[in-house]
């Protein structure tokens, strides 16, 4: 995953996005890039925005105001068959899984290549049966179904599924998080090798530093619906910025104020 | 002022839920005529309403059926029409009670499980993985279901009528001592064909209703275990009401001339 310092166009690119939901602004005006091949990772608190942001780049939800681009279009005002079509260059590893509780381990890594991309299911099996064994996973574990895995191995599997279509960009929502910090490193590990093998670009949300530290190259700060600070990991220790220091030393104490009360 | 800005607010909610309603609706509806098609889900639906609700709208049936010809026997001795009973079960059956109480009942079923399983689905983020893996939430879940409950609702009110017919002649020869021969002859004499049709097209109508408010329920359903709780009961509820408001709608175009 290396830096790219020639000027592309950038893979991702979102200038002053705004998003409000009713009279509760979330998005404050947002802007990055990121390049293609690069991984990107957003940090910030709970309720800071940065799971609406992915969905804004996603077009689950629609900004109110700023451009979101994807390779050069404009996705907010895409429609039907646009929005398909640029949605298979997406993959997506959610927080909570998400996966299909009604079909079996590999029918969901599968999932993308049959539905999406009309494959036949024989041809589309291998395939998972292969993503799987990236994530460390045996062929027989495909016949189980999601309720039957641990909570890791379902995060495994969900990575099978966003990487299964090896997609142009990944999206990782919260990758660690309810994670054993072993498993959580397994976890890292596990994206920064997928990410390089698929040559994907990244763009990950957490609030956990380590994961945080370990798969990025830039970090951008989110706070209060606005990005505070971007970086390289290793500027982020002396970042300067009192808000950054605070969050990633996890003190109470300091500029954030915890909201206690909605 | 208060009190008008109240009264304002659940003016503007229920316009707002009214146009969320429709738009729903008219989306979901235009994927049922649009390929792709997933026929092994519709299938799956249909097997899952149709098949597996019959026990319970058999049982509903034959239970109506024998307690209107008790009913109306004893209340039509008093005016000594008691040889009307085999009409008034049939044509009660076929006409009201068979689309109403199918209706009801797989309200109760089938609104109440799609609510849950796709309120759940939208709680677990599992609806967003669809759109993520380049599949339409209406198409993939919405249409299937959709097709479904119209087509099945017709089949097991067709059914409901036979069995519902089947629990009067029961009671009316068993326990009221009505000859066969002339109970069944009776059942056919004032039967017409737009008795039945009318009742399978409430069916039809039914089925959609059911369909549609367990889908939309689940599909903005928000906020965890509760939120898919109270999404599973305003489908059953708004879709119980919507039936008995369909069914007065239904019937007056049919007969109320």
């Amino acid at each position: 995953m290396s830096h790219m310092s020639t000027p592309v166009e950038p893979k991702i690119k979102l200038a002053d996005v705004h998003k409000a939901f009713g009279p509760k602004v979330v998005l404050d005006g947002i802007d990055l890039a990121v390049q293609p091949g690069e991984s990107v990772v957003i940090i910030g608190g709970s309720g800071t925005g940065k799971s609406v942001t992915l969905k804004c780049i996603l077009g689950l939800l629609r900004p109110e105001q700023g451009s979101v681009t994807v390779d050069g279009q404009d996705v907010v005002a895409m429609g039907g068959r646009a929005r398909e079509a640029m949605l298979r260059k997406f993959g997506m590893l959610f927080q909570g899984g998400a996966l299909f509780d009604s079909m079996t381990v590999w029918e969901n890594v599968a999932f993308g290549l049959i539905q999406g991309r009309g494959m036949k299911r024989a041809e589309a099996r291998e395939i998972a049966i292969d993503k799987l064994a990236q994530v460390g996973l045996a062929a027989s574990a495909g016949d189980l179904m999601p309720v039957e895995l641990s909570g890791g191995m379902q995060k495994r599997v969900a990575l099978a599924r966003a990487i299964a279509s090896s997609p142009e960009i990944i999206f990782f929502d919260e990758p660690t998080t309810g994670l054993d910090p072993i498993m959580a490193d397994v976890i890292n590990d596990l994206i920064v090798q997928c990410v390089k093998n698929v040559g994907a670009t990244a763009l990950s949300i957490t609030h956990d530093m380590a994961s945080a530290r370990k798969i990025a190259d830039r970090i951008a700060m989110l706070y209060k619906g606005r990005l505070i600070w971007i970086g390289s990991p290793k500027d982020i220790d002396h970042s300067g910025n009192e808000f950054v220091d605070q969050f990633i030393h996890g003190r109470a104490e300091g500029p954030i104020k915890m909201e206690l009360r909605a | 002022m208060e009190f008008l800005a109240s009264i304002g607010r659940v003016v503007l909610g229920f316009l707002a839920h009214v146009g969320r309603l429709t738009a729903f609706t008219a989306t979901a509806v235009s994927h049922t005529v649009r390929p792709p098609f997933f026929y092994r889900l519709t299938l799956k639906a249909m097997i899952e309403i149709g098949y597996y609700s019959l026990p319970v709208v058999g049982l509903t049936a034959i239970f109506s059926g024998m307690v209107l010809a008790l009913q109306s026997y004893t209340g039509f001795a008093r005016f000594s029409a008691e040889g009307a009973v085999a009409t008034v079960v049939v044509l009660s059956m076929t006409r009201e009670l068979g689309p109403v109480l199918a209706g009801l009942m797989v309200a109760g079923r089938i609104g109440a499980s799609m609510a849950a399983e796709i309120g759940t689905m939208r709680v677990t983020e599992q609806i967003d993985a669809l759109v993520t893996l380049s599949t339409n939430p209406f198409k993939y879940l919405v249409a299937p279901r959709l097709i479904a409950g119209t087509l099945m609702l017709p089949f097991l009110v067709g059914v409901a009528d036979i069995i519902g017919v089947f629990g009067g002649y029961i009671v009316g020869v068993y326990k009221l001592g009505f000859n066969p021969s002339s109970y069944i002859s009776r059942t056919w004499e004032y039967l017409e064909p737009l008795d039945v049709i009318s009742g399978l097209t409430k069916a039809a109508v039914f089925g959609f209703l059911i369909s549609l408010m367990g889908c939309y329920n689940g599909y903005y359903s928000k906020g965890g275990a509760q939120g898919v709780g109270k999404a599973t009961t305003n489908s059953v509820v708004s879709a119980a009401i919507l039936i008995l408001i369909f069914n007065y709608i239904i019937t007056a175009l049919y007969f109320g001339k």
